[in-house]
């Protein structure tokens, strides 16, 4: 069995797979969002590598007196439009992120995940505990309604 | 004739800027301390990526050696106001030369002037009596 | 040589990339997501995406560098704690790799020209786009008039994004003067004590170098909007470019400064204005007669001239909202006031010290309809006057 030229591809796929690693495994947000960029920058890396073409130049025509010369090898230009648009989307989309881990920081005090997880886990204690204080104080109608609510927190 | 000469001059440019460029990643690497490291990574820049630049521009038609002239410019004015606020900034944080030969100037520094000291004692209070035209 | 420059990258991003997931101080981590960007800039140079790579250059080692700044100069610069090898994680990763890896096996060879991507449309735009719209850049022509409708949608991506980031943090400006030391970049936590950050304003050599280099800046950018029909550029890059030189105002004379000279006000508008000229193009194409950003109408008798208006005016409108958006994106982040409150950090139990009574837990609906307007307008305006108060 012979192995197809694709090793380059390899290279895309372990770059990928260390920026979803650091996504996935660092408690960190601002961290999880470097990973995400190097993720971005290796899927554009890999559609590159897609339209790559063996000695073909960069697609823009070689001009000879205004006219473009025949018979040369342009390397495929689709897949840069749509790279290079997702570039600039992505450092928007980017800022978005950092946006959203601003406030957090400023909701929960932190910027790390396990803290705002354990965080969000006693409000829910917290909830559950003013439930069913309310419940036991009021009479039956009114314990379901705070009851409802309290689920509804859960859910929320 | 004339071209292979200015190509022979392109391609010692071109050596020489690598040559550079190896000795401040030598040097980022071994020397002491971070001044002295950041001679190594302004080496690199300036004169590495400059003569680099330079060599190009013989090998190169008019406008793009133009282009790469008016690079060589950006390059050298960036790298070492970059390299300058890099060591300036390290300065004010405290950072201090190791393995002084006679006289370590970072330890008794020259008294600030008098806007600098008025900077220090309001550093926390957002009234500033310096007013920056 | 052009594989053995290839691998060289490849290994320099890798080692960039492992460092990065290794590094626990922020600052040096955005500092390697910016060297990243370079290098795989680098890389689709030698892959001759040369437009790609010009826009890798000025996004990913310009601007992001700078935004993950702002964002560390308003969150915390250190990983909270040392992290042990997530085995999870590495089996997910593992497992998705090798299914990519498998995946690739199917694929034609690296620089196949007979791979099936380049297909039938790559071969009609690259024989036919001279002919039909007559610029020398296949990428511009692709980009803003056979594919105008996808990258109208692009920028209406980016143009969300920045009224989303405004939406988020643009409510709480500092309102320091402008000759304050820049409040974005000043963490007395993070500070040693008896130590102070070198400032810019202190800095003369900084300060002139910017003021001289600025108008270069400038010039660059719009040489990169004009020249994209015949070389690497265009309205994406040029936009980003000439925000690049904002920011740099930014950095060097503060964030203050910057709002002071471009009130973000007006620049919300110059936000839409791009958006608009896009749009305006594709509508008056169609009221000429033509479709949705069919540009050949424009001048019937020669066609491929009206696509040179159209794609001008586009590019333009590109242009404007990027530059706009990606200078109000950091001026936001920039003059947003950090928040004071401690960090709260767990201890070896996982428990932090902040306790949650119930007076945290947010109304359930039932109870907040019961409250009436004024309670809520009273709770309101105690909200706003604790958070106006900042300690100096």
């Amino acid at each position: 069995m012979t192995l197809p030229n694709v090793w380059n591809y390899w290279a895309v796929v372990v770059l990928m797979m260390v920026g979803l690693y650091i996504v996935i495994a660092k408690p960190n947000y601002v961290k999880k969002l470097m990973g995400l960029s190097l993720f971005q920058v290796s899927v554009i890396m890999l559609y590159v590598s897609m339209g790559r073409v063996t000695g073909g130049t960069a697609p823009i025509y070689i001009l000879d007196d205004g006219a473009p010369r025949p018979f040369v090898l342009y390397t495929n230009p689709v897949p840069h439009v749509l790279m290079l648009t997702a570039i600039v989307v992505g450092i928007a989309t980017t800022a978005v992120g950092l946006a959203l881990v601003v406030r957090i920081r400023e909701a929960y005090g932190s910027s790390e995940e396990d803290v705002v997880a354990e965080l969000d886990r006693r409000e829910v204690e917290a909830a559950n505990a003013l439930a069913a204080q309310r419940a036991a104080e009021s009479d039956a109608s009114s314990a379901t309604a705070a009851h409802a609510g309290a689920s509804h927190e859960e859910h929320a | 004739m004339i071209t292979d000469v200015l190509h022979v001059i392109g391609a010692f440019f071109v050596v020489v800027g690598a040559l550079f460029c190896v000795i401040g990643g030598i040097g980022v690497i071994r020397l002491p301390d971070f001044y002295s490291r950041c001679h190594g990574s302004g080496i690199t820049d300036s004169a590495g990526a400059g003569a680099l630049l330079l060599g190009l521009m013989f090998f190169a038609p008019p406008l793009v050696a133009f282009k790469l002239l008016a690079l060589v410019a950006f390059l050298w004015v960036s790298s070492t106001v970059s390299t300058h606020s890099l060591a300036k900034a390290a300065y004010s944080q405290g950072v201090r030369i190791e393995n002084v030969p006679r006289k370590d100037w970072t330890i008794a520094p020259p008294p600030p002037p008098a806007a600098e000291d008025a900077v220090l004692a309001d550093a926390a209070s957002a009234a500033d009596p310096e007013e920056p035209a | 040589m052009e594989t053995a420059i290839t691998v060289v990258l490849f290994v320099l991003l890798l080692a960039t990339a492992i460092i990065l997931g290794r590094q626990r101080n922020l600052f040096a981590a955005s500092m390697l997501t910016g060297i990243f960007s370079l290098v795989s800039a680098g890389l689709f140079t030698v892959m001759e995406a040369v437009d790609v790579a010009f826009t890798e250059a000025a996004v990913g080692a310009g601007i992001s560098t700078v935004l993950m700044l702002a964002t560390l100069s308003l969150t915390e610069d250190v990983e909270a704690r040392e992290k042990k090898i997530s085995w999870p994680a590495l089996a997910v990763v593992v497992l998705t790799g090798g299914a990519l890896i498998y995946g690739t096996l199917d694929m034609p060879n690296f620089g196949d020209p007979h791979a099936v991507v380049h297909g039938e449309i790559a071969r009609y735009y690259i024989d036919r786009s001279w002919d039909e719209i007559g610029l020398p850049n296949m990428v511009t022509s692709i980009l803003a008039s056979y594919r105008g409708s996808d990258t109208f949608g692009e920028l209406g991506v980016v143009f969300v994004a920045g009224t989303s980031v405004l939406l988020l943090l643009g409510g709480r400006r500092s309102e320091l003067p402008a000759s304050g030391e820049s409040p974005g970049h000043e963490r007395p936590s993070s500070r040693p004590p008896g130590k102070r950050h070198a400032h810019v304003r202190e800095m003369p050599v900084v300060r002139t170098v910017a003021k001289v280099m600025l108008p270069y800046i400038v010039l660059f950018a719009f040489y990169v909007q004009a020249h994209g029909d015949f070389g690497p550029g265009g309205g994406f890059q040029a936009g980003v470019i000439l925000a690049t030189a904002f920011i740099l105002f930014g950095l060097v004379f503060g964030p203050q400064e910057l709002v002071r000279h471009v009130p973000p006000e007006r620049l919300e508008r110059i936000m839409a204005v791009g958006l608009m000229i896009y749009g305006g193009v594709g509508v008056v194409a169609m009221l000429l007669g033509g479709q949705f950003l069919a540009y050949g109408v424009f001048t019937p008798s020669h066609p491929s001239h009206g696509h040179h208006y159209g794609i001008f005016m586009v590019e333009l409108g590109v242009g404007i909202t990027v530059s706009a958006v990606m200078i109000i994106i950091y001026a936001t982040f920039a003059t947003r006031r950090p928040s004071l409150a401690p960090q709260v950090v767990l201890d070896a139990e996982d428990r932090c010290e902040t306790e949650v009574s119930a007076d945290d837990v947010p109304l359930v609906p039932e109870e907040r309809a019961l409250r009436s307007g004024a309670d809520l307008l009273a709770e309101g305006a105690a909200g706003t006057d604790a958070a106006s108060e900042v300690p100096s």
